[in-house]
């Protein structure tokens, strides 16, 4: 298995950083799958981590100017590591204003991920730092734990106010409870929620939209058809879990949205132009 | 689009098809205290600056607001809002009195973030309603078109400590420009058990003095000095505050521009903050703190 590749462009490389940046936010540890095209980001839900999945999309062309990998074999032509996404960020933020950064697998004691940046000089000695950064190569067997998760059968499915509000009102919420429930409709309302024996609290949100996903949207049984859209369909979850995906956050995307399938997971989309994340967090009872 | 104009019946209205059922007013509902404002800032911070418990007396009254906190029957503190600072403030009786979870309410307050105002109409609206003994504090907050409704419920109020601070039996009086009291407050040497507060017609005039484990400090204010606004003082006093007691008022101080200290017959501290809010109007908060140990007269 060989995998390297450059970036060069500041734009790109100040991109890349902050992507890594907002993954190391949403989880420690994660799996990171290299194929021709893409990278993918991804975290299955595991009990360990509260059962909530993650799944990022990278599409290499759009960040790295050289991109060279041979995965495990030519039929599954693709690399699956565990990777520390903080200790890739934390390298990556050395490198903002280097000329050039190369991202290498190689062998050392163990397997790690090699970043080099070159760094700019007044001088004609260059400056090069270099971080290696220890990784798990996941055996072809238990590639099939960290396929794309699919869109789940939602009953409705609403555009996110800003994030910014939306954090704001979290952070305050967790400081009172520890549990949230989302709440929305088809009619591009969404609530937020919190009731303890101190006090209630509920945020109202209008006017959101809901996006059209047309047929192919749900794969399920088009629950979202069947819903009322007056009606809100509602997901309790743990407070913690949608802060840290809005902690996350540093750059507003171009989309933003969010599947709830009533009483059972919240899924969030965020669309950039060459990045989407998608975010599922669990209903508890 | 602000509901600070809209008749509550009508705000109850446009609320009913999304909000749950609980939450919606009974027609010819009455609520015994009603009180609005164009910035729920003026309200947060003000009591920002008596938060060092949970718990919390209301009381308003025709005048206005008085938030009351209380440690350890020791100290006390009291945020006025007078009725004026308020948009609405309609009371229909004498006295309405309730106890709150004071860090509940400043977390509801700031639902928004709270952040300082940056763009003009930015600010957060807010309606207060109670309804009366046994029934939630309920808050209508708006910003930029999202509203937030909290009920916080409320406890039967606990008879706030008298400490039967009256003019007529204070000794010594100065009101210093708060600039001048920060200074030393953050200088202040925290590792001492007590503050001493001496107070005097003669030399020292108006000392601060601290015994820490780096030595002893002593702040003197001249009474002719820029910073001393007034000064009556008939007697010389020295006093004790713990403090830890003493702390708490610091926040008030942050926000004060100027500030009344006042001892009485028995030792006994008032500090007043003068405290200018966001759009210019006056509040107050006080602390009353009782001395630590007596200390004889030289």
């Amino acid at each position: 298995m060989k995998f390297r590749g450059k970036i060069v462009d500041v734009a790109c490389l100040n991109h890349f950083t902050r992507v890594i940046s907002t993954i190391s936010k949403l989880t420690k540890s994660c799996i990171l799958r290299l194929t021709p095209q893409h990278l993918f980001f991804v975290l299955s839900g595991k009990v360990t981590n509260g059962g909530v999945s993650m799944w990022c999309e990278l599409s290499q062309a759009n960040f790295f100017d050289e991109y060279q990998m041979e995965g495990f074999s030519p039929e599954d032509n693709e690399i699956c590591l565990e990777v520390t996404p903080e200790n890739l960020s934390r390298a990556l933020k050395t490198t903002q204003n280097a000329k050039a950064v190369k991202v290498k697998l190689t062998k050392k004691h163990c397997p790690c991920l090699t970043i080099t940046a070159e760094l700019p000089t007044l001088s004609s000695i260059s400056r090069v730092v270099t971080h290696d950064i220890p990784v798990e190569v996941i055996p072809r067997r238990l590639w099939h734990e960290f396929k794309e998760p699919s869109v789940p059968d939602f009953h409705v499915s609403i555009y996110l106010p800003p994030l910014k509000t939306m954090k704001n009102v979290v952070d305050k919420m967790k400081n009172l409870s520890n549990f949230l429930i989302m709440e929305a409709n088809l009619r591009g309302e969404m609530n937020l929620k919190i009731e303890t024996d101190l006090v209630s609290v509920t945020t109202h949100f209008k006017d959101l939209g809901n996006p059209p996903w047309g047929d192919d949207a749900s794969q399920g049984g088009g629950a979202a058809r069947r819903w009322d859209p007056e009606a809100m369909t509602q997901a309790r979850v743990d407070i913690r879990k949608l802060q840290q995906f809005l902690i996350g956050q540093q750059v507003n995307p171009s989309k933003a949205m969010c599947n709830i399938v009533h009483d059972t997971v919240v899924h969030l989309i965020l669309l950039h132009e060459d990045v989407s994340l998608q975010y599922f967090i669990p209903a508890v009872a | 689009m602000g509901w600070r104009n809209v008749p509550y019946e009508a705000l109850c209205l446009c609320f009913r098809t999304t909000m749950p059922l609980s939450t919606q007013s009974q027609p010819g509902e009455q609520h015994v205290f009603v009180a609005s404002l164009d910035n729920a800032r003026n309200l947060s911070n003000i009591l920002k600056a008596i938060a060092f418990k949970d718990h919390a007396i209301f009381s308003a009254t025709p005048n206005g607001l008085k938030v009351t906190v209380e440690d350890s029957k020791c100290l006390q503190a009291n945020a006025f809002i007078q009725a004026d600072i308020f948009q609405e403030f309609t009371i229909r009786e004498d006295l309405v009195g309730f106890q709150i979870n004071l860090t509940v309410l400043l977390d509801c307050l700031n639902i928004f973030g709270g952040s300082a105002v940056s763009v003009a109409g930015m600010s957060t609206v807010l309606k207060m309603c109670y309804r009366g003994y046994g029934y939630p504090l309920t808050l209508f907050l708006e910003e930029a078109g999202v509203v937030t409704v909290c009920k916080i419920n409320t406890q039967e109020p606990e008879e706030p400590i008298d400490f039967d601070f009256c003019s007529t039996n204070v000794t010594n009086k100065v009101i210093l420009l708060s600039e001048s009291l920060k200074e030393a407050f953050s200088e202040l040497d925290m590792t001492s058990e007590v503050l001493q507060i001496t107070m005097s017609p003669s030399q020292p005039y108006f000392r601060l003095s601290t015994f820490g484990n780096s030595g002893n400090a002593h702040y003197d204010y001249p009474k002719d000095s820029d910073m001393m606004d007034l000064f009556q003082c008939t007697k010389t006093q020295t006093n004790r505050y713990k403090m830890s007691l003493l702390k708490p008022s610091t926040k008030a101080l942050a926000l004060s521009c100027k500030v009344s200290v006042r001892t009485d017959t028995r030792g006994f501290l008032s500090l007043q903050y003068l405290i200018r809010n966001d759009d210019g109007q006056i509040c107050f908060v006080e602390y009353y703190c009782c001395p630590d140990i007596e200390v004889d007269d030289e």
